[in-house]
Formats: structure tokens, C-alpha cells, sequence
């Protein structure tokens, strides 16, 4: 077999290999990109009369899952600059997807009214540049 | 029978109606003009009562069962706004209270003897009717039972002299809305009128972002308003936030009341919601009851805000007594 010859079968197998290669990394890439977007997912735990934790920090243009559960009674999750409201009822899980547009510090506050101390539970998210 | 009435002069009366102030003094003028029989059956006919001048009172944030550092007194504002009430010369017809007229309790019993006091002491008003709305502490946890029990419906319409009023609920749902199924009513209740209407709507948490942060809001405000914007004579009454406000949308005057048990501080300026701090020289300030009258040139409502007498609490070994009384384990709102 001439050498030529041998290098094109070799070549040949090469850019298979590479196509190969290539095509396997597609999926991959996509689920590195897919990891990349997957928003970060912050707990917070609401009972009578407060929030824990009580302040978190959020990058602005950063998208996150807020998952809020309640241990005792149903609860509001309210910020009209951060645009959400929802209440968090006993038992499950209630997820809030944020992505905070401006920087600054807002108030969180539970608008569904909890007793005697409800107008004091509230925390505060802060937003960062 | 086909109702005779001019339409120029139906017109001149309600456009100018922009209150029931306008009605004080418009309306006598209408029965010197030819043809004002008809016009009076017509607006009697649309109102259910014929218009005429009144004036009622509007309280507010009573939170009975209170007793804490912002107002170690308790009910002691309350009971002297009655008193105010019962020494007014022009007794007012009506007296309405914006809401939250219990502190909230942590036990159901303990909150029935809040209603109780509440009625015990309001029922010591002469001569007018009390119509009430409940505030979140009456009404946001058991979704208004107890306050249905003592008080009687949440919501509700009535007419007075011409004016169409409507008792509007935004508590207890637990959340701060009225919700679709009250709008619902409340438009079907307004139906029947004019959009010229004298209308004055009641309830306790502002219809719009007042300052939501503070959970002065209501969530479906916009809704309300909404429909209330077809009328061009609304007026809105509320309380909840303890302090003086207005705001007008559109043609529609808000106007928030004082508290009778402790004030908030400005929203503009202050840092946080706290109460403002027991002042023992001056117990009842910025504490107060507001009386509505029509104005005598007939353009608008004359809100007149009346301050509490306090010769006799301040200052004195009574006051001192009382304040040794009080307890100090209730929470703010």
C-alpha cells in the first residue's frame, strides 16, 4: 500500500474519530451549557414571625430559584420590585424564580397575615452589581 | 310611569355632584326650579333615598385588647373618641369604622372579649348607626368568622340620604385582596346607578401601592379601581396605616384616617414601619377621628379632623394610675 494511500485511510479515520469525537461532545456541551444555566437554589424557611436566613445576596441579572417552605401556617413571599408574590403553604415546596434586574436592597415581607407579630416578618434580599 | 325630568338639569345637578357636599347645597336650589319634583323622585328613585344633607363620622384602627409601650391607654382613645362623638352639637348620622377594630388574640376566647369590649364600648354612641368593615386582626385568620358572628357581614352595600355606600373586605382572605368574586358583586351593585352617582366606598387597606413594603397595598387594588372608574363621584374612606393620606386616581379621592390606639411614622421618611413612641404629655397625639360633611360652596366632601380631648388624662395622677395598669406584653400590628 502506498504511503499516500495509508495516509488518507489514516486521515480518514482521524476526522471519523474527530467527527466521532465531535458529535459525542455535542450532547456533553449542551449539558455543560444546560449545568452552566441552571439557576442556584436558595432555601429559605418561613415561620411565625420571621424568615430564615433573613438576608441573602443575589447577583443582578443572575437567575435563582428561591424554595421557600413553611413549618407552621400558610405564609405570603411578597417584593413588588422583585416581582413576585405567593404564598407558602405547609407541606410543600414553593418555588420562586427571581432574576433581579436592578441593584439594591429590597424588602421581603409576608403579606398574608400570620398573627399578632406578622407585621414584623420580613427579610431583606440584597442585590449586587 | 315615564319619570318627567329635564336632562339639562339632571345633568347640571350630578356633573357638579362631585360629592354628597354638592348635594348640600345644589339640591335645595333644584326644588325652586320648575320641574324639580321629577328630579328628586329620579335621583330618590336611583339612590333609594332622596339626597339630602348629612354628615357621619369615620373611625378607624380602634385595636381593642392593645395594651403595649406605643399605647399603655388601651382603649382609653377609643372611649374618648365616643365621648367626642356623644358631645357634638350636629350629632352625625352615621359612624363607620375603617377596620381593625380587635387587636388580633392569640386564643379565640381572648379575641371574642376583644369584640365584645368593642361593641360595649361603640354601642355607648347615641344616635347613629355603626357600619363597620373588618381590618386583617379582626378577620385574617379565621377568614372573618368571628368578626360575621359580632359584627354581621364583611361586605355589603347600604343607602343614606342619596348616597350609595359600599363596605369592602380586603382581609380576609388572609391575603390583601378583595378578590374576583366580591368585584364581581360590587359591580353588579353599582349597576343600577348613574356614573354621576354619589358613591363612597369603605374598607380598611389602601386600594393602591401606598407602600407595599410595608404591607400597605392591596393586591387586586387595580381591579377595584378599575371598576370603580366608570363613577365619576367616588370617594374612598380607609384606615390601617394610622396617619393621615390622600391620593386621588382619577376622578377618585382615597383618604386613609388616624388610628385610635398608636400612629405609623411618614412612609417617605421614616426607615422602618415601627410605631410612633407613647408621648405621656400628649397621649391621643396624632391619634383622631374625622368627620365628613358637604361643603358649603358644594364642591367637594369637607373632611374635618377632630382631635381627641386629653385635660383629662394628661399630666394628672390618673393618668399615672393607668399607666401603671397597663401591661406591656401585646405586639405592634
Amino acid at each position: 500500500m502506498k504511503t499516500s494511500t495509508i495516509n488518507k485511510i489514516v486521515n480518514t479515520i482521524l476526522l471519523a474519530g474527530v467527527c466521532e469525537i465531535g458529535l459525542a461532545a455535542v450532547p456533553v456541551m449542551i449539558n455543560l451549557t444546560r449545568a452552566s444555566d441552571n439557576p442556584k437554589v436558595i432555601e429559605i424557611a418561613a415561620k411565625k414571625f420571621d424568615f430564615t436566613p433573613s438576608e441573602i445576596t443575589l447577583k443582578k441579572g443572575e437567575p435563582v430559584i428561591l424554595r421557600l417552605t413553611s413549618s407552621d401556617r400558610v405564609h405570603g413571599f411578597m417584593s413588588k420590585p422583585l416581582k413576585f408574590d405567593t404564598d407558602i403553604p405547609v407541606g410543600k415546596t414553593t418555588d420562586v424564580a427571581v432574576t433581579p434586574d436592578t441593584a439594591g436592597d429590597f424588602a421581603v415581607i409576608c403579606d398574608h397575615y400570620c398573627g399578632t407579630g406578622h407585621g414584623g416578618m420580613q427579610m431583606k434580599i440584597k442585590v449586587v452589581e | 310611569m315615564e319619570t318627567k325630568f329635564d336632562r339639562r338639569s339632571f345633568l347640571r345637578v350630578t356633573g357638579t355632584a362631585l360629592s354628597i357636599g354638592a348635594l348640600y347645597s345644589v339640591f335645595p336650589a333644584l326644588t325652586k326650579s320648575a320641574g324639580a319634583e321629577g328630579i328628586v323622585r329620579t335621583l330618590a328613585e336611583l339612590n333609594g333615598e332622596a339626597p339630602a344633607p348629612f354628615s357621619f363620622m369615620q373611625l378607624s384602627d380602634t385595636h381593642v385588647g392593645f395594651n403595649g409601650p406605643p399605647d399603655p391607654l388601651g382603649t382609653k382613645a377609643f372611649e374618648s373618641a365616643v365621648a367626642t362623638i356623644n358631645r357634638l352639637k350636629n350629632r352625625p348620622e352615621l359612624v363607620i369604622v375603617t377596620g381593625d377594630l380587635t387587636h388580633d388574640a392569640d386564643s379565640p376566647d381572648e379575641h371574642a372579649k376583644r369584640f365584645k369590649l368593642f361593641k360595649e364600648i361603640s354601642g355607648r354612641i347615641g344616635g347613629a348607626q355603626l357600619k363597620v368593615v373588618p381590618g386583617e386582626n379582626d378577620a385574617g385568620l379565621d377568614g372573618g368568622d368571628m368578626f360575621r358572628e359580632f359584627m354581621g357581614p364583611t361586605h355589603y352595600s347600604f343607602d343614606h340620604r342619596g348616597v350609595h355606600f359600599i363596605a369592602l373586605d380586603n382581609v380576609s382572605a388572609g391575603r390583601p385582596e378583595v378578590g374576583a368574586a366580591q368585584i364581581a358583586w360590587m359591580k353588579a351593585d353599582l349597576a343600577r346607578f348613574p356614573k354621576t352617582a354619589p358613591i363612597i366606598v369603605f374598607t380598611h387597606r389602601p386600594l393602591f401601592d401606598l407602600k407595599p413594603e410595608w404591607d400597605w397595598s392591596t393586591s387586586d387594588g387595580d381591579d377595584v379601581m378599575n371598576a370603580l372608574a366608570p363613577y365619576e363621584n367616588v370617594t374612598v374612606l380607609y384606615g390601617h396605616i394610622h396617619r393621615e393620606n390622600f391620593h386621588q386616581a382619577g376622578t377618585t379621592k382615597m383618604y386613609a384616617a388616624r388610628s385610635l390606639i398608636f400612629a405609623f411614622p411618614d412612609p417617605a421618611t421614616a426607615p422602618a414601619k415601627k410605631p410612633m413612641p407613647f408621648d405621656k404629655a400628649h397621649p391621643f397625639k396624632d391619634l383622631g377621628i374625622r368627620r365628613v360633611n358637604g361643603d358649603a360652596n358644594g364642591n367637594d366632601l369637607r373632611l374635618e379632623e377632630v382631635a381627641l380631648a386629653t385635660a383629662e388624662f394628661s399630666g394628672t395622677v390618673g393618668m399615672d394610675q393607668m399607666l401603671k395598669h397597663g401591661n406591656n406584653d401585646a405586639k405592634d400590628e
